[in-house]
């Protein structure tokens, strides 16, 4: 992705050209898909196509628009991100769905305190894993118990709770 | 029944000690999340919608916006003695209120913040007390092409009128419309971009998209962002309380503050951060000594900080009488009443003029609670501050998913043994988008509004067609109509104009706008 700092190079903003993209081809999918519903004669003129269209047509008129910005170098200059911490934290949560329905709510989302803490350079894990563990379960105790609220359960809920896996 | 006996039923119910526990609850948190940097009031009242899933209406309701209030109470805590604003709305008051800080005078101008924030929100609540009859009178009127417009109207001061770039604020506005049409179409019973998958059928959560916006999106953002400094917290030195002279300087500011800022929220026409910005020019220019302004101007921190309360209440009139959300947080609310089965506008006044009234006037109590919460407490609020990143980002993530567990935990999909939670792969996706969202300088607020307006607007406009069979000129055929789409192109051509005038860095201050 290029960085568009300065006006003075006048070279294509690629990031935002890639945006442009997108929404051109969402616009696309929104049309195709609406043109492929069937609809009863009656609701030709106002039935549910018509607002999908509306906005079909919106996110077109967007798409050129953010083409002609990006040629421009409209788009206001972009901080140098680190990829790393948002790899950790994506990592996290995606640990997280996997774990759940096996390892129930408190390990699976302890992995992902620690791995986000990790994202933001605090660790080691092996400190950090077993620290989110014990908040998430105090938290999963106060919400699934006090608050009636439907948590997944795995084997360390379990066995705190009733005394057996 | 006239305005001021259901104004007082409404406190005889507000003071229920059940419904003053809520209120306490909602400005407590209010204030926490107003003052740690990272979520605001939007974000918690999207995590706590599952939980007062079994709990009473009106008692979540007063709790919802009393977190409201105190975000807004809170945000100026953090913007003076740290320079981040813990919300978008008190941008402006780090300009001054930080140099206060500097100055060792932070507890004066935690002080006129506070003091402000009271007798605005005091100010605007009663505002709304009195408007809303009038508006509900005037709403009954309207008909489908009516309503259609003031969605239009909503939709560009949300998207367009302010921040940046209108194409910025209309691309995000279009995504969350987009989003909006996924699911079953509620008039027709057809299917609509679901893609052949079921968890989709029932369109997407409000929660859902918000949380991943504001949690995931900002915490990503923080993290990847090496630019970001870290900030030290100034310590409140001296004395809290303001000088005869404080007094002297704030007074006008927290009036002007409160008459700029109420109509700004109730109009629509924009959040809170534009009121607080306002108001801070308007004090400049009617300041005794604008030399100090840059430099730790009182007034500077009283106008805005006024002006914000203000706002957050009158973002209430549209709110109630209209069911028309002007910022993120009202788009929240006005999800949380959906889920208790009730529809802000003019019939909820007729229907359920009770627990309007309740939550009105508990909206009164709330100001006198979080004038305790905020003078003499202000030293433990501070504390919060210190909470180191990483261990605030990870909490904030854990509640995040916790909440969307809570609201859809369903384990819908999946291979072999393992069962994944769709509502939870929505909201990593979402992230992502919130994540880029930002770095690309498009607002977030819009795709919010988007989401939950968009079905609204379609609604309207398709009663309007089916009534003219199908001609639009009956979009444009009411008085009351017209005048909404002469005031939205003002509301687009007018900050256009400003920013030819070489105003365009002062509006792109309120790019981002949260609340």
């Amino acid at each position: 992705m290029s960085v568009g700092q300065s006006n003075s190079t006048r070279r294509p903003d690629g990031a935002a050209l890639v945006i442009a993209v997108i929404l051109a081809a969402i616009s696309i999918i929104i049309f195709w898909q609406t043109s492929q519903m069937r609809v009863p004669p009656i609701q030709q003129r106002v039935g549910p196509t018509v607002f999908p269209y509306i906005v079909a047509a919106g996110l077109g008129l967007l798409a050129i628009g953010t083409l002609i910005s990006a040629l421009r170098n409209g788009f206001p200059a972009r901080s140098k991100d680190d990829y790393g911490p948002i790899a950790w934290i994506i990592g996290g949560l995606v640990a997280q769905i996997l774990l759940l329905s096996t390892a129930g709510f408190s390990v699976a989302t302890g992995v992902l305190f620690a791995l986000t803490a990790k994202g933001f350079g605090r660790g080691p894990l092996w400190q950090t894993i077993p620290i989110g563990v014990i908040f998430s379960f105090i938290v999963w105790f106060i919400f699934a118990r006090g608050l009636q609220l439907s948590l997944p359960m795995g084997p360390v809920e379990r066995f705190i709770v009733t005394g057996s896996f | 029944m006239n305005t001021f006996e259901l104004l007082g039923q409404g406190l005889i119910a507000a003071l229920q000690v059940q419904n003053l526990i809520y209120a306490l609850i909602g400005v407590t948190l209010g204030t926490a999340v107003g003052v740690l940097p990272g979520i605001g009031p939007a974000l918690t009242v999207a995590l706590l919608l599952p939980v007062t899933y079994n709990l009473d209406p009106a008692g979540s309701l007063i709790m919802f916006a009393g977190i409201y209030y105190g975000g807004m109470y809170g945000g100026s805590t953090t913007s003076i003695l740290l320079n981040t604003p813990g919300e978008s709305a008190s941008i402006v008051t780090a300009l001054e209120g930080n140099k206060m800080a500097r100055q060792g005078r932070g507890g004066p101008a935690l002080a006129t913040a506070a003091i402000g924030s009271f007798i605005a929100g005091l100010i605007a609540t009663l505002g709304l007390a009195f408007i809303a009859p009038f508006v509900v009178k005037f709403a009954l009127s309207f008909g489908p092409a009516d309503y259609f417009a003031l969605m239009i109207l909503a939709f560009v001061t949300v998207s367009a009128a302010f921040g940046d770039s209108p194409l910025r604020g209309l691309t995000a506005l279009f995504i969350g419309l987009g989003l909006g049409i996924i699911g079953i179409d509620q008039q027709t019973g057809q299917t609509r971009l679901a893609f052949g998958v079921l968890d989709l059928l029932d369109g997407i959560e409000v929660t859902t998209l918000a949380v991943a916006l504001f949690a995931i999106g900002e915490t990503l953002k923080t993290a990847a962002d090496r630019e970001q400094v870290e900030a030290s917290v100034m310590a409140v030195k001296g004395s809290v309380w303001m000088t005869l002279e404080d007094w002297k300087r704030s007074w006008g500011s927290w009036l002007r503050g409160t008459f700029i800022g109420f109509p700004i929220g109730a109009m629509p026409a924009g959040g809170a951060d534009i009121a607080s910005f306002l108001s801070y020019s308007a004090e400049k220019s009617f300041a005794k000594k604008p030399e100090e302004f840059g430099h730790g101007a009182i007034e500077g921190v009283a106008g805005p900080e006024a002006a914000n309360n203000a706002s957050a209440a009158g973002t209430l009139v549209p709110l109630l009488t209209l069911g028309l959300p002007t910022t993120a947080t009202a788009a929240i609310m006005l999800a949380g009443f959906q889920q208790f089965g009730l529809q802000p506008g003019p019939l909820l006044f007729a229907n359920n003029a009770s627990l309007v009234w309740a939550l009105i006037a508990s909206l009164l109590i709330a100001n006198f609670m979080l004038l305790v919460l905020n003078l003499p407490l202000i030293g433990l609020w501070v504390k919060l501050l210190t909470i180191p990143k990483p261990w605030l980002y990870a909490g904030i993530l854990v509640f995040a998913t916790l909440g969307t567990l809570g609201a859809n935990g369903a384990m819908s999909m999946g291979f072999g043994s393992v069962r994944i939670s769709f509502e939870l792969v929505l909201l990593l996706v979402f992230g992502v988008l919130g994540y880029l969202l930002r770095r690309f300088g498009y607002p977030i607020a819009p795709v919010v509004v988007g989401l939950i307006l968009g079905p609204m607007a379609e609604q309207q406009l398709r009663r309007a067609l089916s009534i003219s069979q199908g001609d639009p000129a009956v979009l444009f055929h009411s008085p009351i109509s017209l005048v909404l789409y002469a005031v939205a192109i003002i509301a687009v051509l007018l900050p256009m104009i400003m920013r030819m005038r070489g105003k365009g860095a002062v509006l792109g201050q309120l790019a981002s706008d949260e609340d």
